[in-house]
């Protein structure tokens, strides 16, 4: 009962604060109701009992990008100004159109009946999960771990070179 | 898996997500909106992800090793993209799309 409760609010969360994410016509408003569809992503995470995954996803996501972005909103554009939206015609048209997909999607889902694994809950904790990260062998993920370096540096790099200021050349 | 709550409630609440994305996607017209759009379908496909590997492979890691992967992926597209706004609105002095329409520099 209490699950079921529980699953109910933070899905409605979620799904409420991501209409508005799309909808408000204040940027910073938007920027806090995606950090608060980010943190109710958490909550479901600790209720499937992953800890390790929620910890990431509040640092990360909801942590990190979410300022990187209410940074760039403050660095852009003023606080009373207000977003423009589309034209009539065209909301319509993408409403439709996701409206669509939306559908399609889900009788898709709800057709197919999935069966869940019931064997025991196996408890992973960070060591299970920083080993296998590391490791070479079978089930190792040390090839996308070390890509996903190199592209963490390369979009870093990139990053600083395309926002640094254009120094005057003097001649 | 969580009592009495099947996958399926956990996709349709990610599908619903994603479609909420693609809208925002196509409706806004602020390049930073637009990549909180981006955000909102990254974060839809996370919970896909997860989903899957507690339900029907609760003994495996995929799933996270996925997770972690796409979450590292949309940081670094976050800080690329925020560049490149920051740089756009240094030469256009906006970041709405309908400005923004030579990509002369």
């Amino acid at each position: 009962m209490v699950n079921e409760v529980m699953f109910f609010l933070i899905g409605t969360m979620i799904l409420i604060f991501s209409v508005l994410t799309v909808t408000t016509r204040r940027i910073l408003r938007a920027a806090v109701y995606l950090l608060f569809v980010l943190i109710s992503t958490a909550g479901l995470y600790f209720m499937l009992n992953y800890n390790f995954l929620a910890a990431v996803q509040l640092t990360v996501y909801a942590g990190g990008i979410v300022v990187l972005i209410i940074f760039s909103i403050l660095l852009t554009s003023h606080l009373s100004e207000r977003a423009v939206m589309a034209p009539l015609k065209q909301s319509l048209l993408s409403a439709l159109a996701t409206l669509a997909g939306a559908t399609l999607t889900l009788m898709t889902i709800l057709r197919f009946s999935f069966i869940p694994n019931a064997g025991t809950d196996p408890q992973f904790n960070i060591t299970d999960v920083g080993n296998s990260l590391v490791s070479y062998n079978r089930d190792g993920y040390a090839l996308p771990f070390e890509v996903i370096s190199v592209l963490l540096l390369a979009a870093m790099i990139g990053a600083i070179v395309v926002a640094k200021k254009e120094r005057k050349i003097k001649d | 898996m969580i009592q009495n709550i099947p996958l399926s409630y956990f996709l349709v609440i990610s599908t619903m997500m994603f479609f909420i994305g693609i809208y925002g996607f196509l409706t806004r017209r602020n390049l930073i909106t637009m990549l909180m759009s981006v955000e909102l379908i990254l974060n839809s496909v996370n919970i896909n992800f997860v989903a899957f590997n507690r339900y029907l492979y609760p003994q495996q890691l995929q799933g996270h090793f996925f997770m972690l992967i796409v979450i590292a992926v949309a940081a670094a597209e976050a800080a690329v993209a925020i560049a490149i706004i920051i740089n756009i609105y240094r030469n256009f002095k906006s970041i709405d799309v309908e400005n923004v329409d030579e990509m002369k520099y």
